[in-house]
């Protein structure tokens, strides 16, 4: 997909090699054109204005929703909430689904390998209800531990809340799998997109989930714009989160009722420009196929844990089936702290990631305090993965 | 090359005053959660005067390396009200670099250890 760095302005200004987009991607023009044009040339508000400019936001607005529910095969837009960020998403379930819907000795399910969004709201969920929370542990190759994971089940759990795909060992997890299970005994199950979304093609229903959960500003959009995606009864069923105005039908000095879905959940002004730009992300990866950014990004895997995992004291973490991995190789290089090593790759205009990846309770399962991690998108390529083992090379002659 | 200068390699590879104190007056352990620095910094004091320092510790070598450097600075001015008026400023010209600020938490390990091993003695901070 070499023609389609020059949408990146980043790319040609700098001789960047950005490996870090599973903490956020790049943006290309058109997303940021489209939301510059949003202030340009609309600048008014949505559901609200009689005006021609605040019915054309309207219609971004509400198009863009449409847009993410066939992105993720969603049966209905009431279903797409827009909130912040996947972290939102998953807080909203916790505050609303989870606060009504779990009681003193019931459980929750999470795993080792969660992103600290999904497993402290669950944390303190289970806290808050004397719940238990009980963790999936992993197998030796750094995927689910599914016995594990079967062990647990019982009528007990209410919810289980796992990642799509492991920010840190790229692991794709079997949803299916577990979402059949859960259905046996009644549990909920939320999926966190965060990583899946941006990656391979989504289809909700096919998952089998309940909820749904994805950040805009990993998949080309902006920041500060995410989708919660839930059954359209469970919805139904949940108290508002937020409160005041643009969720309500009618308020009276003794009562409110509430407006209908999806904007039950969207209180306040919303963030349009980021949805205009989201809705611009999801054009520019349809025009492309998530199946054809996923079969791209495999191989790009694949090349990377081959070459990286070649360099003498690299130790790679995750899957060995690249076809199970998506975009994302964490490591550790003998004897270089992380820091050190993101340090003098950053001196060489590479940029990776080195820490825990707010995977705190994985990191202490790996053994290790922190790792670095190079993560990929549409716009990496082998020449990117090449100088980043040349960089590695160099931080190993610098501190031999 | 600008982080890692020579200077900061060198006290890296064979850190000055690494070592544990018998009969430290005080001594402070400090741990970086965020990517696992360890740093234990010990002083000797005697009538005002350092009579020993030691660290010692794990993590990146900027933390370590740092450690080095500091003691060595410690050893050299000697006298607790000198050795005071260290301040940030002060510690990173000592450091012989500048850190980003994601690595600040990192370097400064060693010098916030020190800080508080002399309020252990009673010191007040600069
Ligand atoms: C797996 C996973 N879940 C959740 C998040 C949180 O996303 P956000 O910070 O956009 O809420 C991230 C990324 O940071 C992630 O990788």
């Amino acid at each position: 997909m070499q023609n389609l760095r020059k949408d990146f302005p980043i790319l040609i200004k700098n001789s960047l090699v950005y490996l870090d987009s599973a903490a956020t991607s790049l943006k290309p023009q058109q997303v940021i054109e489209s939301v510059a044009s949003y202030y340009s040339e609309i600048g008014a508000t949505v559901h609200r204005g009689i005006y021609k400019s605040s019915v054309i936001a309207t219609n971004l607005y509400e198009n863009t929703r449409d847009q993410v529910a066939k992105f993720i095969g969603a049966n209905s837009a009431r279903e797409i909430i827009f909130v912040r960020n996947t972290t939102e998403a998953i807080n909203l379930v916790a505050y609303t689904w989870g606060e009504k819907n779990t009681q003193e000795g019931d459980e929750i399910i999470t795993t080792i390998m969660e992103h600290h969004s999904n497993f402290v709201p669950w944390q303190r969920l289970a806290e808050r209800k004397k719940a238990k929370l009980k963790v999936v542990g992993l197998t030796e190759d750094g995927h689910l531990d599914m016995e594990n994971f079967n062990r647990l089940l019982s009528k007990r759990v209410k919810l289980i809340c796992v990642t799509g795909v492991s920010n840190v060992l790229g692991t794709i997890n079997p949803i299916t799998k577990i979402t059949q299970a859960a259905k046996m005994v009644g549990a909920k199950v939320l999926v966190d997109g965060a990583q899946m979304a941006p990656h391979m093609k989504v289809d909700v229903e096919n998952l089998g989930c309940d909820f749904f959960a994805f950040s805009g500003h990993k998949m080309l959009g902006p920041t500060g714009i995410g989708v919660l995606w839930a059954r359209e009864e469970l919805l139904n069923g949940m108290e508002p989160f937020l409160s005041g105005g643009g969720m309500i039908n009618e308020v009276t000095v003794g009562d409110t009722t509430y407006a209908d879905l999806p904007l039950k959940f969207e209180a306040g002004t919303p963030n349009i420009d980021g949805v205009i730009g989201l809705g611009a992300a999801i054009d520019y990866l349809n025009k492309i196929g998530m199946e054809k950014v996923r079969s791209y990004e495999e191989k790009l895997v694949e090349y990377g844990t081959g070459v990286i995992g070649e360099v003498r004291g690299v130790r790679v973490f995750g899957p060995e089936k690249t076809n199970l991995r998506g975009g994302v190789i964490s490591f550790t290089v003998d004897k270089i702290h992380p820091h050190d090593l993101a340090s003098i790759l950053d001196e060489q205009n590479i940029a990776i990631r080195a820490g825990h990846h707010c995977c705190m309770p994985l990191h202490g399962k790996l053994g290790v305090t922190s790792t670095a991690r190079a993560s990929f998108y549409i716009y990496n390529t082998k020449t990117d993965v090449d100088r980043l083992v040349e960089g590695i090379n160099k931080a190993k002659k610098i501190l031999k | 090359m600008d982080l890692y200068k020579e200077l900061l390699i060198d006290h890296w590879k064979n850190p000055r005053n690494f070592k544990r104190l018998k009969r430290a007056t005080s001594r402070v352990k400090l741990v970086n959660p965020l990517c696992g620095d360890k740093m234990t910094l010990e002083l000797k004091v005697e009538n005002g005067e350092i009579a020993d320092v030691g660290f010692s510790g794990t993590g990146c070598i900027i933390s370590q390396a740092a450690g080095s450097l500091l003691t060595e600075e410690v050893r050299k001015l000697k006298k607790l009200d000198k050795i005071c008026k260290i301040d940030e400023k002060e510690y990173f010209k000592i450091l012989g670099t500048n850190v980003v600020p994601g690595r600040k938490k990192c370097a400064l390990l060693a010098y916030q250890a020190l800080k508080k091993a002399l309020e252990g003695n009673g010191r007040q901070n600069t």
